[in-house]
């Protein structure tokens, strides 16, 4: 059968037949970066058009439909004008870092594609520490923003990046306690392990409440985490212009809003990791016939569907909530995701312990 | 305790009134039919205008070339910018009395911001709001226009 598991095995043990093994890694190297970047760009225009039309649909207006059938080739003509467009660097930036910093928040975007399962056994580096490999390269991109800011040389860029520091550094807290939730349940940060031990059931089935409160806190923490609106205190256009890439154009632009979408769709295929059970398709109970048909679907369609509800989910947030306060933003984090989801984690803890989940 | 419920019961309503929110759209986004954009120049035959849209100002008559404008000046007087000007003249009424009517009123379309307040002021309802938008000309001239048409007379009974 065709499937990604086949295709990836097949390619591998031709590589490491017909070259050295050193040469065949080096070729595998540049077949990942290959597939990664085209994934990238692939995901970009697709979210973006995603979100495109999402927003109009929740706005009551029809959303692009000019460029191609349907305006499916908006975002395409959209990318064509960027690339187009001259990449200015202001004359008191910081050349290196202003220059600099799209390309961390993109590398470590793309970093973060590393420990996920994209379907069953198609994975690029199955690290005993996947989770945490996750929170850790994460919580570098506020590095690139900050970069960002303070080399743009103008006020709105450094505000914009200074509340995108608190923001990330203070939701940072409340998503690692609800994955931890996950982790304890499961009792290992490799993320196959996390993704076979959802066989039975995934997590926020067989968690009860507590997982469904933890998947909830680590969808918003997410939100937030991405600066997506109602977080979006690091760019919040009416106030800051465009927060940490105001004085960024053409292409250099482009990389941050990619960036900003694919880490979107990375936190979200983590959500799905997690708490939708990656790959895993949709089991009830003792429905055999159910189970069966569910099977016949192929893992990776289970696991970008996933994913992409998730993502809609997030853009529902976006065109329905308005933005919040930055003192609103922190009480929030510290007043109420926090202490409930430190007090989540117990109750998930002593699940785990006397074994009440399934 | 009374503290840790008020906390709970916060959780709870911030919980219900952001779900509230999210259930109108995803309303309007499972409900395409309630999309309200006009594909302007595609649809131009069928075009939809809401009945309050205000595209000019203009003064109905019916098919007598009879008007309802005494002449009053209460528009002029309610418009902001100086848009329309009245210019008015004496009729000879048939029992000899002199009466006062409209001879020419004026009205400025380049001028006019289309804030209703001069159909409001109107005490007849002589004049309304058209629904016609394309405004564009060549030769402003053309946007400096009479509104009543050339031997119109005011209609029997208004006053």
């Amino acid at each position: 059968m065709l499937s990604f598991e086949n295709i990836s095995n097949a390619i591998h043990n031709w590589l490491y037949h017909s070259f050295s093994p050193t040469t065949a890694l080096w070729l595998e190297f540049v077949l990942v970066a290959v597939c990664v970047i085209s994934l990238f760009s692939f995901l970009g225009l697709v979210l973006i058009l995603m979100e495109r039309k999402v927003s109009a649909w929740m706005q009551v207006r029809l959303g692009p439909n000019r460029v191609g059938p349907k305006g499916m080739f908006q975002t395409v003509a959209d990318t064509l004008k960027l690339i187009v467009k001259e990449s200015m660097t202001p004359d008191g930036a910081d050349k290196l870092l202003f220059n600099l910093a799209p390309f961390i928040v993109m590398i470590i975007a793309m970093m973060l594609m590393a420990p996920f399962m994209f379907a069953r056994g198609f994975q690029i580096w199955d690290i005993n520490i996947g989770v945490l490999f996750f929170t850790a390269v994460s919580s570098i991109s506020v590095i690139g923003i900050l970069m960002a800011g303070w080399a743009s040389n103008n006020k709105y860029s450094l505000l914009g990046a200074m509340r995108s520091g608190a923001q990330i550094v203070s939701y940072e807290l409340s998503a690692g306690l609800s994955i931890l939730c996950i982790i304890v349940l499961t009792g290992s940060l490799r993320i196959s392990d996390i993704i076979a031990s959802q066989e039975n059931g995934w997590w926020i089935f067989k968690g009860h409440i507590p997982v469904i409160i933890a998947f909830v806190t680590f969808i918003i923490a997410v939100t937030a985490e991405t600066n997506r609106a109602p977080f979006d205190m690091a760019e919040a256009e009416s106030e800051l212009t465009a927060g940490f890439h105001t004085e960024y154009s053409g292409m250099k632009f482009a990389l941050f809003f990619l960036a900003e979408y694919i880490n979107i769709f990375i936190v979200c295929a983590l959500g799905a990791t997690l708490f939708l059970g990656g790959w895993m398709p949709l089991h009830v109970g003792h429905w055999q016939g159910f189970n069966h048909i569910m099977d016949y679907i192929p893992s990776s369609i289970w696991f970008f569907g996933k994913t992409f509800f998730l993502v809609f989910v997030i853009m529902w947030f976006r065109w329905t909530f308005p933005r919040l306060r930055i003192d609103q933003l922190l009480n929030l984090e510290w007043k109420y995701l926090l202490p409930i989801s430190m007090v989540n984690l117990l109750l998930v803890t002593l699940m785990a312990i006397l074994g009440w989940h399934f | 305790m009374s503290f840790l419920g008020k906390y709970i019961s916060n959780v709870f309503g911030a919980i219900r009134s952001l779900w509230k929110g999210m259930k109108l759209t995803g309303y309007y986004f499972t409900h395409h039919k309630e999309i309200i954009t006009q594909q302007y120049p595609d649809n131009k035959d069928t075009l939809l205008l809401p009945e309050r849209f205000r595209g000019e100002v203009v003064m109905p008559h019916d098919e007598n070339n009879e008007h309802a404008c005494t002449g009053c000046t209460a528009c002029e007087l309610a418009c902001p910018n100086g848009t329309i000007k009245i210019i008015t003249k004496f009729d000879i009424a048939p029992d000899g009395r002199k009466k006062k009517a409209i001879d020419t009123f004026v009205y400025h379309l380049e001028l006019c911001t289309m804030c209703n307040l001069c159909i409001e002021a109107c005490p007849t309802d002589a004049i309304k709001m058209a629904q016609t938008f394309e405004h564009s000309v060549f030769d402003r001239n053309e946007l400096t226009k009479k509104l009543n048409k050339p031997g119109s007379r005011i209609r029997e009974g208004i006053e």
